[in-house]
């Protein structure tokens, strides 16, 4: 490789018009911060999809592995009790 | 409004939902692909000149579609993916002032159209762009002169947008509404393009011995033609505050070299246009 150094891989989440959260919509590499915003913007709001950008070093993301899927989450999936389906929520509650 | 149930999927809201959703001020232009200008009115204001503001458009618009194609010529070539999007974007941003300006130079002044043969469907700014020889476009040279390497499009783009920006500001409150609104149009996309550029020519300036060197030879070499561009938007000291903020932050001096002379195009322009016009001369009766 004649390339001696790589721009770091960012991670992108969009929050769309109507979306309440920021979701994960893809990578790319910038130079810096603000350059992985910028674009962002370019990759990934052409189509007037998002009002707000964020960006994360995908090296600071700290993710589970999935050989500890089995340890993590299957203890969960038999305990229905946990799931708020046992009473009716109100209309004018938002979000839910 | 009445209560939905919540649809699951619906809850975090796609990226894509402002795809579906109400709001259509992205179609502020109109919605029609034929016509830029449909159901504007271009009903050239009393107290303007309409030749003059023919002209004044052309220019305007002259410039966008040049520096659009000089920028377009990046695609697939830039140094890397992000930038070669970023590049292209803001290729048709620019294409898509050129559109409006040369739709509005046609309405207002429909003797500036080049002539093409009868039954032919070329609407009139593509007829602008495709069918008027060098020494007709009214753009400054600043914008023609050949690609150098990604340092010398980062330094044109600059001051471009520096200078544009400024003009396009005060043209947001133009006699003319058509220029005004298309002008107000142009200020968002020309922001984005000098903090897209200022951000870069910083980062070259302080990156490596070689960046700079590249930056510093791509601006020197543009420089020359600031002058023309300068004055052909009628640049007040904002632009000059602006510059001197970016050079001041990279460490860089303005350039001191002389202001090139003369008038007109470089032999630049008739290249690029060769390449730019081919295939619809070829075909003047061609649809698209």
């Amino acid at each position: 490789m004649t390339q001696e150094k790589e721009w770091p891989l960012y991670e992108v989440f969009v929050r769309g018009k109507r979306g309440l959260n920021h979701v994960h919509v893809g990578s790319l590499h910038a130079a810096d911060d603000e350059m992985a915003v910028r674009h962002a913007r370019d990759v990934y709001t052409r189509r007037n999809e998002g009002v707000s950008i964020w960006v994360v070093k995908a090296a600071d993301i700290t993710a589970s592995s999935p050989d500890e899927k089995d340890p993590l989450f299957a203890p969960a999936g038999d305990k229905v009790y946990r799931h708020p389906t046992f009473y009716t929520i109100p209309d004018d509650v938002p979000h839910m | 409004m009445s209560h939905q149930t919540p649809d699951p999927n619906d809850e975090h809201g796609s990226v894509y939902d402002g795809l579906l959703g109400t709001d259509t001020s992205q179609w502020a232009f109109g919605t029609d692909f034929e016509d830029p200008l449909a159901g504007v009115d271009t009903t050239v204001p009393s107290e303007l000149d309409a030749a003059e503001l023919a002209a004044y458009c052309l220019a305007l618009g002259d410039d966008a579609l040049v520096l659009s194609h000089r920028l377009s010529e990046w695609c697939s070539n830039a140094p890397d993916l992000e930038d070669d999007i970023a590049l292209a974007n803001i290729a048709l941003d620019l294409l898509g002032q050129a559109r409006l300006l040369l739709a509005r130079a046609a309405a207002a002044d429909p003797s500036v159209v080049p002539t093409l043969p009868d039954g032919s469907p070329v609407p009139v700014e593509d007829a602008l762009a495709f069918f008027r020889e060098a020494v007709d476009f009214r753009n400054v040279r600043m914008v023609e002169v050949a690609n150098g390497d990604f340092a010398h499009t980062v330094a044109r783009l600059l001051l471009f947008a520096t200078v544009r920006l400024a003009a396009f500001e005060r043209l947001a409150t133009h006699a003319d509404p058509v220029l005004a609104a298309i002008a107000a149009k142009g200020v968002k996309e020309l922001t984005y393009h000098r903090d897209y550029a200022g951000r870069w020519f910083l980062t070259l300036a302080q990156g490596t011995e070689e960046s700079r060197r590249r930056l510093l030879a791509g601006l020197t070499g543009l420089w020359p033609l600031q002058a023309e561009l300068a004055r052909a938007y009628d640049a007040g000291p904002e632009v000059d505050v602006v510059l001197d903020q970016v050079f001041a932050v990279s460490g860089v001096e303005r350039p001191d070299v002389a202001p090139m002379t003369g008038r007109g195009h470089t032999e630049a322009l008739s290249r690029m246009l060769a390449e730019m016009q081919v295939v619809a001369r070829a075909h003047p009766r061609g649809q698209w």
